[in-house]
Parts: C-alpha cells; structure tokens; sequence
C-alpha cells in the first residue's frame, strides 16, 4: 500500500492538519517509508488470534451516580483563547 | 560529607530526619544547581518560589511528626504531568501559556508525601521522540560528554528528567514511559529508571501520549530510590479506569539483596545481529553478576519481539492522533487564525505541533482510516496480543527478563534526526515490555568504549515491581556504576 | 389508509428508519460528575472531563449503564454481557474531545423490537437493530452574534441511548407511532424523560423510496428532528422530494439534511458535506463493559408493568376496548391515574371519564396529568356519589366542573351547594305533577302515540324545575305511570 500527495493531503484535512502542498511530497514519502516498515506485520500469522483490548485484567470501574464536579466555569474557562459571555467562542460555523 | 545535591534520596531523608540539614537548605542547593545548569535546558519551568514554600511546608510538618515517605525531597517534574497554578506545556507549542486548574494524580501523591517541586523538565513534544529533539523549547543536553569532548542526547522522552537527576539538579524526577521513554534515557544518562506495570500509577492529569502505553515512573540515582519514589507515586485512583486496585507494597522492604534462586530469562531474540559488541558483553556481563550472586540463567524465547516494534509504530500514533484531537485553539492553547473554523483548526495544529508529532498523527489517522483500520491497527492489536503471550509463556519459567536497555549509548544530537526509523529502533528492547504492560527498570551498569553510560533492563511479572527492584538492585551493587560525567555546564553559567 | 404516494410513474413506496438518540434519565453524566439538568447558565455543568482538558479521564456512571440494560429488556431486546465503548473521531467546536465516546462494534443491547399502535387497534413489530450508550456533545449557537459561534459545554458528556430501528417503517403515520411508542415505553421505565422540547430525544430520519417490490433505494438522513410533529412532515416532504428528483430523471445522493421548521422543507447540511471517515477504534481509556446473566435477570426482575402487558391487562380486567386501553397506557402517570380511579368502580365508567372530561378539561388549562386538579382518589369519590345515587351523572359534570376549577372533594361541593340529588317520591311527584298540568298539548301528543319520545321532552322539564336534583330513573318511572305508558 502506498500512500500518494492526494491521500496525504486528504489525510492531513480528516486530522486537521495543514500540509502546504509543496510539503505533500516529501510527507507521503516519510509516511511511506514508516508504512513499508510497519507492515512486515503481515507476516505474522494472526489467524484466531484476539486483538488486544487492554493489557490490564480487570473490571471497568463505575462511579456512583453523583454529582461531584461543575459549577467551576472560571476554571473551564480560564485557558481559552476566546471566551465571551460565559461562552467559547470561535469562528462562525455556517450549518 | 558529600554535597548535598549528590545526595540520593535515601540519604537525604536520613539527614533530613535527623535534622543535619533542612528540606529548605537542600531545596536551595537544588536551586543554585538549576540556575547553573542552564545549559543542559533541563527545565522548561523552574518554581523556585513554590519549591521554597513546599520546602517550608515539609519542615514544618517534620518538626510536627508528621513526615511523610518523601518529605522534604526536591524533585522535577516532567512537564507532561498537569500541576495547579504552574504553566504545564507538554513541551510543545500548542498549549501556549497552559496554566492547569488541578494537579495530577502522581503528582498530587508526592506532594502529599511531602515532596517539593522544583520545575517542569523538557520532554520530546507530547513524549514522543527518544532523545529530547523534539522539544519546542530546545534540545536538552546529556550532562555526559563523550571521551572527546562531544555533545550527547539526553534520550527520550523524559530526557530533561533524566538529565535533571543525571546532573544533581533534581534528587529525583518523574518521568512517563510509553515505549521506553523513562528507561532509554536512564540509560543514555546513567541513572535508574523504573517503568511500573501499567496500571500501577495513575494516568489521571498526565497529558496522554498513548493511552493504552502511558506509565508513569520515577528516574533516580539510585534503584533504593526509585523503590522509595514509586511507593509515593503508585496507588489505586478511582479517577482513571485502567488503574489497578490493589495495595502498594513497601517497595523499600523488598530490596533483601537475595536473588538466590531467582530465575532469569535470557531473550535469544535479543541478541541482535547488528547490536555493537559493548553492548552485548554488557548484557552477558549483567547476567554472569546476577548468577554470581545466585540467580540462575534460563534461555528463553520470546518470538515475536521483532515485531514488537512496527507493532507499537501503529498502535501509538493511532491513539496519539485521537489523544491529540482536543488540541484545537477552542479551550486553551494558542490559536491562529483561519478563513473560517475548519481554517482555524488547521493553521493552529500545524503551527502548535512539531515535525515528530505531525508525522505521527498523520501516520496514526491514516492506519484507524476506512479501508485501512484491519489492515494496519486491528492487525497490530493482534500481534500485540502474541507480543504479551511471549512474556506470559516465558514467566512461567522465569521470573525476570535481563536485556540491555537501549541497543546503543547516547547518541550525537541530530545523529538520528533525518531518518525517523533509525530513530524508532532506539525503542527495540524497551518496547515489548510496554505492549505487555510489564514493569521493567533500568539500572546504570557500566561505560561504554566513548565513555558514556550504558544500562540493562529487568522485565517482571505485572505487578512484581518488588522482584524487579531487588534484583535491580544486586545489578547497581555489583555493576558499582559511581562514574560522573565532568560537569561542564557550570563552566557555561 | 393509503400507504403507497402517487406519482406521476406510478405509486411509490416510502421506507422509514430511525436513530433515535433518547436522554438518559441519570443525575449526572456518562463519564464524569457533572450535572445532566436542563436550563443552566452556559458551562456552569462543565467538570474537566467534560472540557476536555488535557490529562482528564473517562469513568462510567453505573446507572447510566443500568438504564441501558432496563431500556434494552423493555424493548424485549437481547443484552450483551460484554460491550466495548469505541472513540468516533471528528473535529467540531462543541466536541472538546475531539473524539465522541460510543459504541460501535460492541453495543450493550443488541436485537429488539417494539410493537407500534395503529389507529383502528392495528398493531405493527418494528425491529430494534440495537442499542448503545453514547456522549452527547455540547451545543453551538450560531445567532448569538454575527461573527462568532459561541459554545456552551453543558450538555457535553450527557448519557444518550442511540436506539437504531430497522426500515421497517412505510408511512410518515407509522414513523409517529413508533416514536411515541418508544416514548411510552421509555417513560414507563423511567430511563428517558421523553421531553423532546428539551431535546432529551431527538431522532434522525432515514429516509428512501422505491416502487413496490424494488430493491431499497439511496437515502438521505434528516439529522436532529425534535417532534414527532416534525418528523412525520420532515418524512412526507422528504418523500416528495425524492419521488420529483427520481421522476425528474435525477438521482439521490445519499445525504445528511436539515429540517428547517419554519418553511416545512429539507435542505442539505453545508457542514456535514465532506465524506465521513470517523476511525472508530477501542477507547485506550476504558476497559470493556462486562456483567453478569445474574445481574441481568436483578434488573430485569425491576422492571415495572409495561405498557403493552398493561394494555392486555386493562382490557382483561376491566372490559376496557383497545381504543380506551390504549389511551390510557399510553402514558404511565394516566395508566397509574385510571388504576387508582377504576379501583372497586365500574372501570368503564372510569375510563370514559378519564378520556372524555378529564382531558378536555386538562386540555383547556394546558396541564398534564400529573399537575391534575382532581386527584385519581377525588374522580373516584365523584364515581362513587353516582354508584349510590347521591348524585346524577349529570350533576356530577357539573361538581366535576369544580372540582377542576377549587380542587375540592366531590363530597364538599355536593354539600355546599345543595347538589343532593332529590330521591324522596313525593317532590319528585309534585314536579311531575307540575309539568304535565302545565303542558297538555305534549299529554295529548304522547297519549295519541304521535310521538313517543316526548317522553324525553317531559324527563328533561322536570330535570330543569328541579335544578337537574332529581333522580332521572324516579322521573321517568312515575311520568310513565301518570301519563299512561
């Protein structure tokens, strides 16, 4: 499998990331070189094997149904860029 | 007597008992340390008025009686753990002027046990690299120099904390270990660094990396002090779901110098054709030291460890991509400007996030994408589960695994930097035991031909930190590692 | 009713699915501690976690999980003792996560079924494909000023149910009966509120046509609709629209659309253009969600009465008809309410008063049930001075009448206004007497058989000189004997 400047570029946009498009080439061939070398995975037999979920054997833990944080919006908002009228704020999104 | 900041912990605490020093006069030493030590770029934030409020604090509850485990013991800080009030930064640029509103688990635990904190040590952006490069704020020095003079890298990701304590800036420092990254530079830096069982130390306000890998983990001076540290830092935390409830054991009581009849796996898939000669004498040398002290040796294998590399190069960046999704110019950290949201979203991650990290969210957003997630992601999971299986079949047989720590000593800065796999397989004998979530440690066992330290590795059960401490322990007595590396840095301060 | 649309090719067939994403009824959210309550000044129910800030952990509230399981066995459903909680990836404001926590491959319930209610006592099984729990995201206002977006985390991490039907729906009608079914059913067991103003459930729309007998055609998915009101016109104008695009010679495109309320039309989300590729993969930070058969068959032995096994019941017991079983169950609080009312009483009589004066008074005030007036105990006690002819059924409407307008016992009106109804012969006799010796030509007009139901005419003058007092059985029995029946 080999990745291409338009994968790339369209990977870059699902993670949110701007790749200049002179920058696309040289990306796909790092990103080659990794895949290429990550898929001498392929020659393991996996046949019935089960995926990893968690190398810790153990319940999930539960909490009670009880109310123990909020009511904190200074702190929530404390770090933000922009915040006006207790509200993030960013671009205006158009639905 | 020894200065002061030369001190291990063990000994400090002796002193601070009884009353030859204060937690206040160590803490000051510490601090003109970390003044003079600028030139290893150690810190990205240094708290000297915190540490003295803490050292205060620590006296006082001595005086009072009531001391805990760690009081009055300065430590840094790998800057990936959220601590209140104090500007916390992952060492990457994205989070900008990120002051965290609470306090980290492990973090929080040490203070309670009335440790004091220093500063915040670099890292590689968000851990991941293996030699500190990576950092917005700029390569971290290893205080060890090579015979001629030359300058090294630190290791990574917790190199700033491995080079606080390899250079008596910190007594000792937290560090987080993904794929190696607590136990590489311990050894590139000639320290002990432990890597618990995953699940041991809660992953609750630690900036997550990869969150099915993260462990935090003492780096110290001593294998004594990271059985003190990790007793501190361990413990059950209803905060994280992958925590573990079981009790912490005192650690410090395990270390019995009797290795007598321990078994000790010896890996024939590490033995690596292409591994340099003082490496694997080393590794031999390790295991003559553990017989001698009468252990037995085992060969064992465990099959799959060449794949335990590409393995974690899938799964970590996968969850990395997801883990960093949140860094977004909304809620904090920096934004830049955009012709609109998406715009925003994208000129802010690609200005706050370094080479290293954008290779790796790409790579981890295209192995989870649709058409490839069997291919690449389910497919490593399952090699993952093989991966573990090895370790659960050899410690039917033995109950420790000894392998060097890192296939080299400290590398030379940008050595590695243009080619990110040479780079990955710096990770190669620390990563299987990160994928089976087993606690490993390594522990400073002798100079390499250049001079530079060099480490081996203990792997254990999970949750048999204390086996992995003692015989870690018989390894630091009979390596008697009590090199130091020529402290050039305060020529430069 | 008709469940085929004309076109101009032919008739074609509309074919219905829904996601319905119902609010779990819990105190606080899915994975933190913040508060789930409705109408908070924005971000002041907003805990670390759901903020996303660095270094925050999920941890799963345990009654969320058992509203799942309750919701899954009230849906007869099957529940899977091992589900996994997966991350769905995507970049919007209002997810701090950048990831929502749900499920994806493993869901907690799997296949079910509900039984909708047609009108004329029809009933249809609709298919449950599965359940699963999931994170609501915040909410994003984009009016509030006009250069920014402005984001409130309230409502971010809230436990939702995604409850997944199959298309097994072919009318606009029966897309309404199965979200009000699902409502009833969800309502009865307390894990959702049902309040679709408050947007504790919201339903997305899968719509498609086809002529009969076809193959499924491509669908468009009408995202967040919130009545059921809504939903049956967002059904009935996405129908058209498809049928003129295919009759036009067009094709749909499979599409994520809006329903815009004001005009009564679709139209595609600009936003959500671009092709989705979520990257669904296991949460590192959470372990997979296991329990037992045992405690499966705990909460399942909790369960209260559900409506369908009510409906049976009421119609069983009680005699009642589909039409009346089915009003009264359809809601819990009117199920309880009738249950109380009917109790020892003719619960016909019960009923009717229930479905024809309760709720048109409670119509008129814009009550629910639960704010009633009259008590379930107080319509009994009305019930009662009927059964033993304290009372008229006639005077009893208009005690009723105040009951709903003081809140009164019907004991205490009847008293206070005199409202007993006369059963002593003799005034009753004089009444009579009365009105025949005032109005011969209605005597003769009954003694000549000309018209036999001015008998009625006769019952009602009496009632009137009586203020309606008098015992309507008394009444008819002694004009029949006086005027010779």
């Amino acid at each position: 499998m080999s990745v291409d400047t338009k994968t790339v570029a369209r990977i870059a946009h699902l993670a949110r990331l701007k790749v200049p498009e002179e920058a696309l080439e040289p990306m796909a061939g790092e990103l080659n070189q990794i895949l290429d070398w990550v898929e001498q995975l392929e020659e393991v037999n996996t046949d019935n094997v089960a995926p990893m979920t968690s190398v810790v054997h153990a319940d999930l833990p539960r909490r009670e149904d009880k109310i123990t944080a909020g009511d904190q919006r200074d702190d929530v908002l404390k770090n933000a860029p922009d915040a006006q009228h207790g509200f993030f704020a960013v671009p205006k999104v158009i639905e | 007597m020894t200065k002061l900041i030369d001190m291990s912990i063990a000994t400090a605490l002796d002193h601070l008992e009884k009353g030859t020093f204060s937690s206040r006069e160590l803490t000051e030493c510490y601090l003109a340390a970390i003044e003079h030590g600028g030139s290893l770029n150690a810190f990205v934030t240094a708290t000297p008025e915190k540490a003295l409020e803490m050292a205060d604090a620590a006296d006082a509850a001595r005086k009072s009686g009531d001391a805990g485990p760690m009081c009055g013991i300065p430590l840094a800080i790998k800057d990936l753990f959220c601590t209140d009030g104090v500007k916390t930064t992952a060492s990457s640029r994205i989070l900008g002027e990120f002051e965290p509103a609470y306090e980290s688990t492990v973090t929080a635990n040490l203070w309670r046990d009335g440790a004091v904190l220093l500063g915040k040590t670099s890292l590689d952006e968000f851990a991941m690299g293996s030699s500190n490069e990576n950092s917005y704020f700029g390569p971290v020095e290893n205080p060890w120099r090579a015979a001629d003079g030359a300058s090294r890298v630190p290791g990574g990701s917790s190199g700033g904390s491995a080079a606080a304590v390899a250079a008596n800036l910190a007594a000792g420092a937290t560090g987080t270990d993904t794929g190696g990254s607590i136990r590489q530079p311990a050894s590139f830096s000639g320290i002990v660094g432990m890597k618990p069982t995953y699940g041991r130390c809660s992953r609750w306000g630690t900036i997550a990396f990869a969150s099915s890998l993260d462990q935090a983990g003492p780096l110290t001076k001593t294998v004594e002090d990271a059985a003190i540290m990790l007793g501190s830092m361990a413990g059950f935390d209803p905060m994280d779901s992958t925590s573990i409830d079981r009790p912490v054991p005192d650690y410090r009581a395990a270390l019995t110098g009797d290795v007598k009849g321990l078994k000790i796996g010896i890996p024939k898939e590490y033995r690596l054709d292409n591994a340099p000669a003082e490496i694997l004498n080393l590794w031999d040398q390790g295991a003559q030291w553990l017989a001698d002290a009468g252990a037995e040796l085992v060969d064992i294998s465990l099959p799959h460890t060449s794949y335990a590399l590409p393995t974690y190069y899938i799964v970590a960046p996968a969850e990395a991509s997801s883990n960093l999704a949140r860094y977004d110019g909304v809620r904090y950290g920096i934004r830049e400007a955009g012709d609109d949201l998406i715009d925003m979203y994208e000129n802010t991650r690609a200005a706050g996030f370094g080479a290293e990290v954008r290779r790796r969210i790409l790579i981890g957003t295209y192995v989870l994408s649709a058409g490839y997630y069997d291919a690449y992601y389910l497919k490593a999971q399952k090699v993952r589960t093989l991966i573990a299986q090895d370790f659960d079949s050899a410690f039917q047989d033995v109950d420790l695994v000894l392998t060097p720590t890192a296939p080299s000593d400290a590398f030379v800065a940008g050595a590695k930097s243009n080619d990110p796999i040479e780079m990955y397989l710096n990770d190669v004998f620390t990563v299987p035991a990160s994928l089976a979530g087993l606690p490993g440690i390594s522990v400073p066992s002798a100079l390499s031909d250049e001079g530079l330290p060099l480490g081996l590795q203990l792997i254990g059960r999970p949750f048999d930190e204390e086996t992995v401490l003692r015989a870690g322990q018989v390894l630091e007595s009979a390596a008697e590692f009590t090199h130091r590396p020529t402290e050039w840095w305060k020529e430069n301060a | 009713m008709s469940k085929l649309i004309p076109g101009a090719t032919g008739d074609w067939e509309v074919v219905i699915g829904l996601e319905v994403h119902a609010q779990v009824t819990s105190n606080a959210k899915l994975f933190s501690g913040a508060s789930t309550a409705f109408g908070a000044e924005p971000n002041t129910q907003v805990s670390l976690v759901d903020a996303a800030m660095p270094g925050m952990l999920p941890v799963i509230n345990q009654t969320c999980v058992e509203q799942a399981v309750r919701t899954g066995l009230a849906l007869e459903a099957e529940i899977n003792l091992y589900s996994v909680f997966d991350r769905k990836n995507y970049f919007y404001p209002d997810l701090p996560q950048g990831y929502q926590i749900s499920q994806f491959k493993q869901p907690i319930v799997g296949e079910g079924v509900i039984t909708l209610d047609l009108p004329e006592g029809e009933t249809k099984d609709v298919g449950i494909e599965r359940l699963h729990l999931e994170q609501d995201a915040g909410k994003s206002m984009h009016d509030q000023h006009p250069n920014f977006t402005y984001v409130d985390l309230n409502r971010s991490g809230v436990a939702l149910m995604e409850i997944v039907s199959r298309p097994d729906m072919r009318s606009a009608e029966e897309a309404g009966a199965y979200v009000r079914k699902l409502r009833t059913i969800l309502r009865y067991i307390g894990t959702c509120d049902g309040n679709m103003e408050q947007g504790s459930m919201r339903a997305d729309v899968n719509v498609s046509v086809r002529k009969p007998g076809d193959p499924l055609g491509t669908r468009c998915e009408i995202k967040n609709v919130n009545s059921i009101r809504f939903v049956q016109q967002a059904i009935e104008y996405e129908a058209r629209r498809q049928i003129e695009v295919i009759e036009d010679g067009g094709v749909i495109e499979q599409q994520t659309r809006l329903f815009d309320v004001a005009k009564g039309v679709t139209r595609s989300m600009r936003s959500k253009e671009e092709a989705h590729d979520y990257r669904y993969f296991p949460d590192p930070d959470l372990l997979p969600l296991e329990f037992t058969a045992e405690w499966v068959d705990e909460v399942k032995a909790s369960l209260p009465e559900l409506p369908d096994a009510k409906k049976n019941r009421l119609m069983a017991d009680f005699g009642l008809s589909v039409y009346d079983a089915g009003i009264l169950v359809a809601e819990p609080e009117t199920a309880a309410y009738f249950e109380t009312a009917a109790e020892g009483r003719d619960a016909k009589q019960a009923a009717n008063w229930i479905i024809t004066n309760l709720f048109a008074a409670l119509n008129e005030q814009g009550k629910s049930i639960i704010d009633s007036p009259v008590s379930a105990a107080q319509l009994g006690q009305l019930l009662d001075l009927i059964a033993d002819d304290t009372i008229s059924g006639r005077i009893a409407k208009d005690v009723f009448e105040v009951m709903i307008e003081t809140g009164d016992d019907p004991a205490k009106i009847v008293e206070e206004k005199g409202l007993k109804q006369i059963t002593d012969t003799g005034a009753i006799e004089a009444a009579v007497d009365d009105v025949i010796a005032g109005n011969p030509e209605q005597v003769a007009q009954y003694a000549g058989g000309e018209n036999p139901k001015v008998i009625g005419w006769f019952v009602g003058q009496v009632m009137k000189a009586t203020q309606g007092k008098a015992n309507p059985g008394q009444v008819n029995t002694l004009l029949k004997e006086k005027l010779g029946g």
